[in-house]
């Protein structure tokens, strides 16, 4: 469990926080400047707070009024940096050991094959960072930060320097460290679909204060029209259940009591979950059940507001059962249907729309 | 070069004796200072830095004087030392003391930079990943740094063979305790037909720095390809 309530001014930056998490993958979200690393550097011991206390798992790491401050090499808190910071005059096999060699024998707890397996980086150990790719790097740093046996893992933004392809390589190992090795997780990132997709609390930060707390989909469907984000940014998270597979068309079956969602591909054996991530511009809303379309995908629910923004109009669905869905259309269409806060429509989604980005097989406990 | 003179043959050996000895001596210190003055922030710190770099920009007569008024057998810590059994004047490490403290700027310099150029977020990261101050500049900084070092202790051994002035003037230019190359060539050119002895140490000095330089080079450039970034 991690609690934060600390204050820090930096030049005329001003950051005051306060959050705490029990269990899971927390996401520190927000713009560059917002804050976000500069939280992640006081929990990691990098910088001093002017004021306030941080806690974890019941340890004290630093507590202004009593004096506590416990350094960096004390706390075991791993730190997965954006450029990796690999060191270069070791080899792999040597990055990776030397978080482990200072972890106290008895709470090496993390298995060094175990790690290497999960990470696929097996062939690189006699490799130096130098010779390593982008992709290469960052999961090496994510095992050297992993096998100190930490108490908690830290990510600052550990994608935003690679590429989509490395970047779908590199999201899914995130989610499976933390269910395979049970290490809580904050993540910095300002990135909505890989806040919504492996988070299960998300912290919005502005200008160095909490702007919303919650989970993703509480969060980051409502989160837009400030300045800042743009219609882009503004994703909807749903929860579903595997319930079948379409072998001939090699499509998975999603059901939400809402309706269905058809995912290419194969995603998860049946019954198992899988949240969806749906960009609010990829949503088409229809008045009556749609007919003659080539969108599989349709859920239903009631309008619950409507956010006018120029020409265009942020729709919130309800959905039937729950959840809510977040749609941006034309005034202009709005109108023309005859839609308004009440009635009922049908969301629908284009499958093709949704990639490995917006669906997050692994279970997550939440 | 065979037909050098068994005092010529002494004076090489005496300097490369000397020089080896200040550098060695000198390397922690060095490196210490070299490690403050990059990373650190105390109060004193131009003032050490001014001081560092003293005998750079003082005639080496100035520095020898001084080191004679400080260690020599009368002097203010000299008198001391020889009460200790240890007498540094007119001595050949006298002569290792002088020419390390000449060569000090120069390593020092070098060192310094090179410590600088070490990214801060490494040794952060080996903070993070557990590793205190100390093993965090034995397994990081240190490592990295080492080309660096290598260029300053090899500007301080070159640094040593040349050194003349504050050399001659602390422990003199006694041939087989004190007498380099340099103060021995020298004492070549103020007899009448010296010329030849000078000459020939004059070759072999240009020969011992040039390989000096050369294999500082070859190490630095492996050093440097194998931390080479992959940008």
């Amino acid at each position: 469990m991690i609690e934060l309530d600390v204050a820090l001014k930096v030049g005329t930056f001003n950051l005051e926080m306060a959050f705490r998490n029990d269990d899971g993958i927390t996401a520190l979200f927000g713009h560059s400047g917002s804050g976000k690393s500069l939280t992640l550097n006081l929990i990691a011991g990098l910088m001093r707070p002017d004021r306030g206390t941080i806690t974890l798992d019941g340890r004290v790491l630093v507590d202004r009024a009593r004096g506590i401050f416990v350094s960096p090499p004390r706390r075991r808190i791993g730190v997965v940096f954006q450029d990796s910071h690999l060191f270069p005059h070791l080899t792999v096999r040597q990055n990776l050991w030397f978080g482990r060699w200072f972890a106290p024998s008895r709470e090496r707890a993390i298995n060094f094959d175990a790690v290497a397996e999960t990470l696929g980086i097996g062939k690189l150990l006699p490799r130096y960072p130098a010779k390593l790719s982008g992709g290469e790097r960052q999961r090496v740093a994510i095992g050297r930060a992993l096998l100190c046996c930490p108490r908690l893992l830290l990510f600052d933004e550990p994608l935003a320097a690679l590429d989509m392809e490395r970047k779908l390589e590199i999201l899914p190992l995130i989610e499976r460290l933390h269910t395979e090795f049970a290490v809580p997780i904050v993540y910095v990132s300002h990135a909505t679909e890989e806040v919504a997709r492996i988070a299960n609390l998300v912290v919005v930060l502005n200008a160095g204060r909490v702007k919303a707390i919650g989970r993703p989909g509480e969060v980051l469907g409502p989160l837009g029209g400030e300045s800042g984000w743009s219609r882009f940014d503004r994703v909807s998270v749903l929860t579903t259940k595997v319930c079948g597979a379409n072998t001939a068309y090699d499509l998975t079956e999603l059901k939400h009591p809402s309706g269905t969602i058809w995912l290419a591909g194969r995603a998860g054996p049946p019954g198992g979950q899988i949240r969806i991530i749906v960009r609010a511009t990829d949503i088409v809303l229809s008045a009556g059940p749609p007919h003659d379309l080539s969108v599989r995908s349709s859920l239903s629910g009631q309008i619950g507001s409507i956010e006018k923004d120029g020409p265009l109009a942020v729709v919130e669905v309800i959905l039937e059962g729950e959840g809510r869905l977040y749609a941006i259309t034309t005034r202009h269409a709005l109108d023309e249907l005859g839609l308004d806060r009440g009635s009922r429509v049908f969301a629908l989604i284009k499958t093709s729309a949704l990639d490995e980005r917006q669906a997050a097989v692994t279970p997550l406990s939440f | 070069m065979t037909d050098l003179s068994p005092a010529e043959w002494t004076a090489i050996w005496l300097s490369l004796k000397i020089a080896t000895a200040a550098t060695i001596a000198s390397l922690p210190f060095g490196i210490l200072v070299a490690y403050a003055l990059a990373r650190w922030h105390f109060p004193g710190k131009m003032l050490l830095n001014g001081a560092v770099h003293l005998p750079l920009v003082m005639p080496p007569v100035v520095t020898g004087f001084i080191l004679l008024i400080l260690l020599g057998r009368k002097g203010v810590f000299g008198a001391f030392l020889a009460s200790i059994g240890i007498v540094l004047s007119f001595r050949w490490t006298g002569a290792a003391v002088a020419c390390a403290v000449m060569g000090f700027p120069l390593m020092v310099r070098a060192m310094r930079l090179s410590f600088e150029s070490i990214d801060r977020r490494l040794e952060q990261a080996a903070g993070t990943l557990g590793a205190n101050r100390a093993s965090t500049f034995f397994l990081i900084s240190l490592p990295l740094a080492a080309p660096g070092i290598l260029a300053g202790a090899i500007l301080s051994f070159a640094k040593a063979l040349g050194e003349f002035g504050a050399t001659i003037t602390f422990v003199s230019n006694i041939p087989g305790e004190t007498q380099t190359i340099a103060s021995a060539i020298y004492s070549y050119t103020q007899v009448p037909g010296g010329d030849a002895s000078a000459l020939r140490l004059t070759v072999v000095s240009i020969a011992i720095s040039l390989v000096a330089l050369l294999a500082s080079e070859i190490v630095q450039q492996r050093a440097e390809k194998r931390l080479a970034s992959f940008e």
